[in-house]
């Protein structure tokens, strides 16, 4: 690194919206893209006019593969009448959305642009498991690929090393499900807003209505721990551990820090950004880590001048359970091998010290992929504005959130540090 | 030793006549597996081929019940899982692959730090034949 990071100006958040995420049959990229538009709208208090937008900024990774039309940032532009102003399309696997946030700030911060909407999409339930396995997979490295690896045998393949090295097992895997779905259950746009114990509970219902054996789990371990209910994906990772194939967009407009008041009285301020790349699983340095992402963090804490432990709340990249203990450890939250401790410990609940995933995270929300970076936004917005209903986090004088998201097998991380001031 | 360009294509053909090679830097001796064009460390581009033993240990793995296309094909499914690992070769670099010779059904008989030895497996023939780098315990 040469010099410190700098921004030109300041950039400010001042409105975030998104669609319900989900398995739509009838609704495609541009009607999803539409309510996260108008959800985004709706959240700027002063009132924007969209014809003030001067760029669009677009996170999407599968369209190409799964709709056979990759052209989305004009599509896009059409859809919410900005032509002929510029729509630049951006691919980063599942971080397209924080790269479409980033290069947004950049834009701003640069002077060049004062008023700028970024946002993901992506259409993904129309396919079948195996194209969307193979879609993703475009995703991952060619050796990883070749040497059978999916998505989650990936993830699965660092947590059998994290597990050796750190003393972790699948039970430790479980508090990160069961937590994500008890915060989901809260949040009415989450894909799976239901609670475990609510899932066990039903089926239970369900079976005793039909006449079927009754299942006799007693709490939500031993539902987890079922492989009829839990069935191994890619072992360690069970069904419980993955995030669903989703469909979902969401927005969030940007513009200049010395602006933001004719938007809103209470803009969030964008005070850390960071972005890193990583190599593939048999060239890590460290199999339980990811350089990517502690890369990004030591750019997003060096720009704001913040350390880790002012952090308040985070939403973390956990499209399986296992990457959400280890960037709890990339990001500097707690030391390399204490990520499993701290969720035990309830730390990372909705009412504990270090509120993670409130929004129910990638697993229960859902992960319609170029949407998430955004995603993840929308919900540090609601949490740091005290609009988060249910489900805000009881922490007084919440002032700094944060989102973490990765692409790929951990080839694109990035970080952001929102502020209200 | 070969000359061959330091790529993928060279790589794959070495694993089809059952060599696991790798490239070394001449200027600051630290090889790559697969190799590398350029060297990352000292940005060298002088290469040279390396053969690995094939000997190493398990450090991490996976027994994957839900696999892509090709695996299917094979006869492996949800109650015939396989198993992917990465493999801490002797010589110090790590390698992606397939690992024969354990129980994808039974992950817990899997040790982490279990000795491997190389294996090529070699699928179709002619122009089409593929050789997957594979591992089994020694």
């Amino acid at each position: 690194m040469r010099g410190r990071r700098k921004l030109g100006r300041g950039v400010a958040v001042v409105g975030a919206g998104m669609s319900k995420f989900g398995m739509f049959r009838d609704k495609d990229s541009k009607y999803l893209f539409a309510e996260a538009f108008n959800e985004m709208l709706s959240t700027v208090d002063k009132g924007i006019d969209p014809k003030d937008i001067d760029a669009l900024y677009l996170g999407n990774f599968t369209n190409d593969f799964f709709i056979h039309q990759g052209h989305w940032g004009p599509i896009i532009s059409d859809l919410i009448g900005l032509t002929p102003k510029p729509a630049t399309r951006t691919e980063g696997a599942c971080a397209a959305g924080a790269l479409a946030f980033r290069e947004g700030v950049f834009a701003i911060a640069s002077g060049f642009y004062d008023v700028v909407l970024v946002s993901g999409v992506e259409e993904m339930s129309k396919r079948n498991t195996e194209e969307v396995t193979q879609g993703l997979a475009m995703a991952a490295s060619p050796y990883e690929v070749k040497a059978g690896f999916t998505f989650p045998g990936v993830f699965g393949a660092m947590a059998t090393a994290y597990f050796a090295k750190y003393g972790a097992n699948r039970e430790h895997l479980m508090n990160v499900t069961i937590k994500s779905h008890n915060n989901a259950r809260l949040n009415p746009k989450a894909q799976f807003n239901v609670s475990i114990r609510d899932i066990m509970n039903q089926r239970i219902e369900r079976a005793k209505n039909r006449g079927e054996p009754v299942p006799a789990w007693r709490d939500e371990r031993e539902f987890l721990r079922d492989s009829r209910a839990n069935p191994v994906v890619a072992w360690p990772m069970h069904l419980y551990d993955c995030c669903p194939i989703s469909d979902g967009a969401s927005c969030v407009l940007l513009v200049a820090e010395e602006i933001a008041k004719d938007f809103t009285d209470n803009p969030l301020y964008v005070v850390g950004i960071g972005q890193g790349s990583g190599k593939g699983l048999h060239a890590k340095e460290d199999l339980t880590h990811f350089e990517a992402t502690r890369y990004a963090a030591q750019e997003a804490y060096e720009l704001s001048g913040l350390k880790p432990e002012d952090v308040q709340i985070a939403e973390v990249h956990d499209c399986f359970s296992i990457a959400e203990i280890i960037h709890l450890e990339d990001l500097g939250f707690f030391k390399p091998g204490e990520g499993y401790k701290a969720v035990e410990e309830g730390l990372t609940r909705l009412d504990g010290s270090k509120p993670i995933n409130t929004s129910g995270g990638l697993k229960c929300k859902g992960h319609p992929v170029g949407a998430t970076g955004t995603g993840q936004l929308v919900e540090i917005w609601k949490q740091l504005r005290g609009e988060a209903g249910e489900r805000q986090v009881p922490i007084k004088d919440l002032r700094i959130g944060a989102a973490q998201s990765l692409g790929g097998t951990g080839g694109t991380c990035t970080l952001t540090i929102l502020e209200r001031r | 030793m070969e000359e061959r360009p330091f790529n993928d294509i060279s790589y794959e053909r070495f694993l089809s006549e059952e060599k696991l090679m790798g490239s070394r830097c001449q200027k600051c001796g630290v090889f790559f597996v697969p190799p590398r064009v350029i060297c990352i460390k000292c940005y060298g581009t002088e290469m040279e081929w390396v053969e690995m033993k094939g000997k190493g240990k398990l450090a991490a793995f996976t027994c994957i019940a839900i696999g892509p296309p090709l695996m299917i094909k094979e006869g492996y499914d949800r109650k015939h899982p396989y198993v992917s690992g990465v493999v801490e070769l002797e010589e110090g670099v790590r390698v992606v692959a397939r690992i024969e010779g354990v129980d994808g059904s039974k992950p817990e008989t899997i040790k982490i730090g279990t000795p491997l030895q190389v294996e090529f497996l070699h699928r179709g023939e002619e122009k089409n034949l593929t050789t997957f780098l594979t591992f089994r315990p020694s």
